[in-house]
């Protein structure tokens, strides 16, 4: 919200500087976004207001004039000019103060080039043009820099003081306020101003107040001019309106223009100014009906309907919400599907207006209307929302309203109008009103217990304080059982002042002005008290509560853990979208099966398609993050750790399991001056890591098996299990998924995709420790021919569980086939390590062993020992 | 028969002179000292010799014997010496090359920033509690102190979601009931309600979700750690002191906190907390917008009805909340300027932290 500083001092005394002050609000949780200087460029000494004393014709030129400018100064200057609004004044007689007063500028004022396309600075300098001397210069809004209007120059107001310096005559700063939440007492220039007067200990004006307490002009009740019918009090709370007649609808004085461009609204005329005037001024929204309109309306449902006013054509205004398929036109010229829940204005013959968000353009102010029905109300803000929200509309009358309006502003703001509408748009003005309230709120009190306050602040603030910032801010307090000199609160002690107000109870009780509907508790007050007496006057402490009970979160580090393995292990983490296209999981499958929508969590409102669901897998990430870098790498080694979601039919929220994915593709090791392996990371390579991860998580009862998987290559995925529970698969991109990717082609990529809740399950029972043996071992190769089917784990656990306790270690140094080899066969080399763990093993010990080992593979697995 | 040695001496001399290699070393050994050598047999013309000259004459031989051998030893010092010449001159590496990396992986970024998050807090007794990242529109909004169509839902916009295949006549706003979480704040729901009335200090990291159009300043998905500790005798000054504390151990012990009144229907009174910028030290840069301040938490003290919500009697217990962003910290620290660099996984990017 843009407010002028200059109309906040209408209302306060400004005694700081706007810098200071933005400071002092911004602290106290007005937050001034920023502060536009008007009048940056205008010089004290070189920028006057001036009169024109005479208009003369160029001698030399057709389209130039000379002015004489009277600026305060001794003798008046002239200025050669091409204005054409300075034309019609040509010869005619200025006399006696009757020119035009402008913005004058004399040499070497700082103005903006009027014209140049961008924004050109440039000190003016007297010169000669067509032979005629110019002493200074009359400006253009463009060339104060104001605005881009350089048409003709500035025509200020008739009481414009000649002679003042342009800068005191118009100079400006707008401050642009961030007001967040449901404030709707910082909406208007008085609210601010009112909150300036709190922290800057300064009364608010007595202007001001009269505005708000006094009523400017009279107006009276009259049940005549208008009917007024609230059907929904839930949703109206109350409904004003006053009938104003003999208007001349004409532009607005510049003044009041300036003001409102200045806090953001472009200018329309007099009458829909006046409103908007009055709503930025004090908060309360308006609306202007065309009341012959109105009555027109009226009389169509009144037979013998005639053109003069009577009682058969009294309007009858009705709050009621829409009725079911009921449509309205609205300023806009958009056609308004409207739904039961909404509030309408209507008359006897229908829909006029969307209560607080917008008319309708049948009953809109025009040029020509001369008497309106002027509406001041208050609806629930709640379903001003919900109606501008599911209309899509939004006005700034929707905006205020949505934010909690003072309820009793509603006359005060009808006066308002009224007075303005007198002054500015002529006429005769007949104020009457009519005011039904319904929904007027019970007074709010609160029991305010200065500890309290002081408890949740965790600071000492005397209680005279409290009860000086909440008056500085119109709330009423009762109770004040304060000791002026020393800020305490108790009873009086013998000896003490008799003048002292004495209470029993500690409590102060507030009263909360109409204008604070956000203020109903006392932890409301205590920010009140916390943000006027200065956050920045807090002590800061550390808690001295007592601390709870301590507890691990295994998830946690266990998630963790598996970060820093794989981070050791070279893969690099990952965060991908939770948010994901559904056709991308629908690439994951080679069988090009289209997922189910059914299986997954809907964005309702997506950004764009491919964020319309929630990702059920994290591979889509990992490849689309692969192909990414392939375009700029040659290898990448990367994983992620992170929620999928999937839905629970009969559950309120959707299940959020953990998954560990990784990808592996590229040359096993960068090309360097060293290393020239160029072999393709393939499974065994991603294998090896996942088998790194098991040992260092110290993971029992692992099992790897042949498995499938939709993503997968058929031949080349593992399913791996731990302690009984299968946790997901390893393997190589499936040819056809590889492609749906765009991945390079004939290089292998290896991913896997693991549960992490059921990896981690067994994770961090601490295993007891094992004995390390100092009896020598005996180390011996055992080579066997078993049939490619054969998979090598099966002849492994063969060997260890035959070997038994002696039988230190098992290792697979070689596999071969080929020559010497049948076919369909393959030769499997282990490096067996005998070794006892109380005594030297015997030749006759290892060799019985062995025998029994190859007899078990023969018998068992058709091995035969390789020569 | 001296000349015989004599001869024998000039003549091994000289072919030690020749052995230039351990191997030939070995060899001339072996030939001149060995048990079969040439000297031993020389010893055995001993027997033959006229008694009186045997002592001479075995003198002689002992002499050239150990001539020969200081000669063996000096040969083999010397020639070692030469191989370790030779080792030294001819092995030189150009150092300048670059070495055989070991694989090398990076955590995220945004993972480090949350670890220290983590250990900060850890140490004044803040514990990580997890909670959903699909939310019900009660505990995101209702719960805390926002019914439907309150004012305050503005400050988040919203991704509202369904479970399985949604209902294909469009739902009011007001009959959708599950959110992507804005914010880490329903997790103050979910631990109050977990631990009442046990006291509580946790911290609530996660991501979290916004109608955002993707842009160098903004982003659909990020990061928020939630702060919440309850107690009897929580005040707003502890919430100051906690706030300056992390700053302090993020960003360095000088660091200067500045507190201000801001809104949050969840907590009152509400606060902002702006640190002293880092870049210019308060002066005013374009990093901190020539403010001086960087603002780096919103907070406040837990509001009594969300306080109630969490099973807490506000009579008897206070607490306060706050709320920071996870990246914002990396931003200023990094000099990031891109906030899609975070979850754009540019590996080139990615690996340029630690």
């Amino acid at each position: 919200m843009k407010i002028p500083l200059s109309w906040l001092k209408d209302y306060v005394d400004i005694t700081i500087s706007p810098a200071a002050l933005a400071e002092r609000l911004t602290l106290a949780g007005l937050e001034v976004e920023s502060a536009t200087q008007i009048g940056e460029l205008w010089d004290r000494d070189k920028l006057f207001v001036g009169r024109i004393l005479s208009v003369t014709q160029h001698p030399d030129a057709d389209r130039l004039v000379l002015a004489r400018v009277a600026y305060g100064a001794a003798e008046p200057l002239t200025v050669v000019t091409g204005a054409p609004n300075l034309y019609p004044f040509v010869g005619r007689d200025l006399s006696g103060g009757h020119g035009p007063k402008v913005a004058f500028a004399v040499a070497g004022a700082r103005l903006v080039d009027g014209h140049s396309a961008e924004r050109r600075i440039a000190r003016l300098k007297p010169g000669k043009i067509r032979g005629i001397q110019s002493a200074g210069m009359v400006c253009s809004e463009k060339e104060l820099d104001l605005s881009d209007e350089h048409e003709g120059i500035l025509i200020l107001p008739d009481d414009a003081p000649v002679g003042v310096p342009l800068i005191d005559y118009m100079g400006d700063t707008v401050f642009t306020f961030d007001i967040k939440g449901a404030f709707g007492h910082l909406q208007s220039v008085v609210g601010i101003a009112r909150e300036i007067a709190a922290l800057t200990d300064q009364p608010l004006r007595r202007d001001a107040l009269t505005i708000l307490d006094r009523q400017p002009v009279a107006i009276v009740p009259d049940a005549d001019f208008t009917g007024i019918v609230i059907e929904d009090p839930d949703l109206c709370l109350r409904y004003s309106a006053a009938l104003i007649e003999g208007l001349t609808v004409s532009p607005s004085p510049l003044w009041m223009q300036q003001r409102l461009q200045r806090a953001g609204m472009r200018p329309i005329n007099n009458v829909v100014d006046v409103t908007n005037y009055v709503m930025l001024e004090l908060g309360q929204p308006l609306h202007a009906f065309d009341y012959d309109l109105l009555r027109a309306r009226a009389g169509t449902q009144t037979p013998g309907f005639s053109e003069k006013p009577g009682v058969s054509d009294r309007p009858t205004i009705i709050m009621r919400r829409a009725h079911p398929g009921e449509h309205l036109t609205t300023l806009d010229d958009v056609d308004r599907a409207l739904d039961p829940d909404m509030l309408m204005i209507t008359d006897t013959a229908g829909a006029i207006a969307v209560a607080g968000v917008m008319g309708g353009a049948d009953t809109e102010v025009h040029d020509d209307t001369t008497t309106v029905l002027l509406e001041s109300a208050n609806f629930n803000f709640l379903s001003i929302r919900r109606t501008s929200q599911l209309l899509k509309l939004s006005s700034e009358a929707a905006s205020r309203f949505g934010k909690q309006v003072d309820p009793e502003l509603t006359v005060r703001a009808l006066a308002r109008a009224g007075q303005l509408l007198a002054e500015l748009a002529g006429g005769t003005v007949r104020p009457v009103y009519g005011d039904i309230y319904p929904g007027k709120p019970a007074p709010r009190q609160i029991d305010l217990n200065p500890d309290y306050v002081n408890r949740i602040l965790g600071i000492e603030i005397p209680a005279a304080e409290m009860v000086r910032i909440l008056e500085a801010l119109e709330f009423q307090v009762d109770g004040k059982l304060v000791n002026w000199d020393t800020g305490k609160l108790g009873s009086r002690q013998d000896g003490e002042s008799t003048n002292l107000p004495i209470y029993q109870s500690t409590n102060l009780f507030v009263t909360v002005p109409s204008h604070r509907q956000d203020v109903n508790i006392p932890a409301d007050l205590a920010e009140e008290i916390g943000r006027v007496y200065g956050y920045d006057r807090l002590p800061i402490t550390l808690m001295e509560d007592e601390l709870p009970p301590q507890r691990r979160n295994v998830a946690l580090e266990g998630e963790e853990k598996v970060r820093d393995i794989l981070v050791g292990a070279g893969l690099d983490e990952v965060i991908t979208y939770s948010m994901i296209n559904i056709v991308d999981e629908g690439r994951l499958r080679a069988d090009k099966a289209t997922p189910d929508p059914a299986d997954y969590v809907h964005v309702l409102n997506p950004l764009t398609v491919d964020r319309a669901h929630l990702r059920r897998t994290l591979l889509p990430g990992l490849l689309n993050t692969a192909r990414a870098n392939l375009r700029f790498l040659d290898r990448v080694a990367i994983f992620e750790v992170g929620r999928v979601f999937t839905p629970r039919p009969g559950e309120t929220l959707p299940a959020e399991p953990r998954r560990l994915a990784a990808l592996l593709v590229g040359p096993r090791e960068p090309t360097t001056w060293l290393a020239h392996d160029n072999e393709p990371l393939g499974f065994f390579d991603l294998k090896g890591i996942v088998e790194a991860l098991i040992g260092r998580l110290s993971l029992p009862d692992v099992t790897w098996e042949r498995g499938e998987h939709p993503a997968m290559h058929p031949g080349r995925t593992a399913r791996l299990s731990v302690a009984g529970a299968e946790v997901g698969a390893v393997g190589e991109l499936h040819p056809i998924v590889r492609a749906a990717f765009d991945l390079p082609e004939e290089t292998p990529v290896a991913v896997l995709e693991l549960g992490l809740d059921a990896l981690l399950a067994p994770w961090g029972a601490a295993i007891p420790m094992t004995d390390i043996s100092t009896q020598p071992a005996v180390y011996e190769d055992l080579a066997v021919v078993v049939d490619e089917g054969i998979p090598a784990i099966q002849v492994a656990a063969l060997i260890r569980q035959t070997g038994g306790k002696q039988l230190a270690d098992v290792q697979l140094f070689d596999i071969y086939r080929g020559k010497q080899i049948p076919a369909g066969k393959k030769s499997l080399a282990y490096a067996l390590t005998f070794q006892a763990a109380d005594r030297t093993l015997t030749d006759q010990d290892t060799s019985k062993l062995r025998a029994r080992i190859v007899r078990r593979l023969e018998q068992e697995l058709g091995a035969t020992l390789r020569a | 028969m001296h000349e015989e040695l004599s001869r024998l001496q000039a003549e091994a001399l000289a072919a030690l002179a020749d052995a230039a290699d351990a191997a030939g070393l070995e060899a001339w050994r072996v030939r001149y000292l060995g048990r079969k050598g040439a000297l031993t047999d020389t010893m055995k013309l001993l027997g033959t010799l006229p008694r009186e000259a045997r002592p001479a004459y075995g003198q002689a031989a002992n002499e050239v014997k150990n001539a020969l051998e200081a000669a063996f030893a000096e040969r083999q010092e010397a020639l070692k010496a030469a191989a370790l010449q030779v080792e030294l001159t001819g092995a030189a590496l150009d150092v300048t090359l670059p070495g055989r990396l070991p694989a090398l992986g990076h955590l995220h970024i945004t993972t480090q920033t949350l670890r220290q998050f983590y250990a900060i807090f850890a140490e004044m007794g803040f514990q990580v509690y997890d909670a959903p990242d699909v939310e019900t529109d009660e505990y995101n909004f209702g719960l805390l102190n926002m019914p439907p169509y309150h004012p305050a839902r503005d400050m988040w916009d919203t991704f509202w979601v369904t479970q399985g295949s949604p209902d294909l006549s469009e739902k009011p706003t007001s009959a959708r009931e599950l959110v992507l979480r804005t914010h880490t704040s329903p997790g103050q729901i979910r631990v109050m309600r977990e631990r009442c009335p046990e006291p509580i200090r946790v911290i609530l990291p996660g991501k979290c979700y916004r109608y955002e159009q993707i842009t160098a300043r903004s982003e659909h998905q990020f990061y928020q750690v939630e702060g919440l500790a309850v107690g009897k005798g929580i005040r707003l000054t502890d919430l100051v002191g906690t706030l300056q504390q992390f700053a302090r151990r993020m960003y360095g012990a000088g660091r200067r906190l500045r507190v201000r009144g801001s809104y949050f229907p969840f907590t009152e009174p509400s606060i902002e907390a702006d640190m002293d910028c880092i870049l210019c030290g308060g002066e005013g840069c374009g990093v901190c917008k020539y403010s001086g301040w960087l603002e780096i938490a919103g907070a406040g003290m837990v509001h009594p009805t969300v306080l109630r919500n969490g099973g807490y009697d506000p009579e008897l217990y206070s607490g306060f909340a706050f709320g920071f962003g996870v990246e914002r910290p990396a931003l200023m620290k990094y000099d990031i300027h891109d906030i899609r660099y975070f979850y754009g996984n540019d590996l080139r990017f990615l690996g340029q932290f630690g």
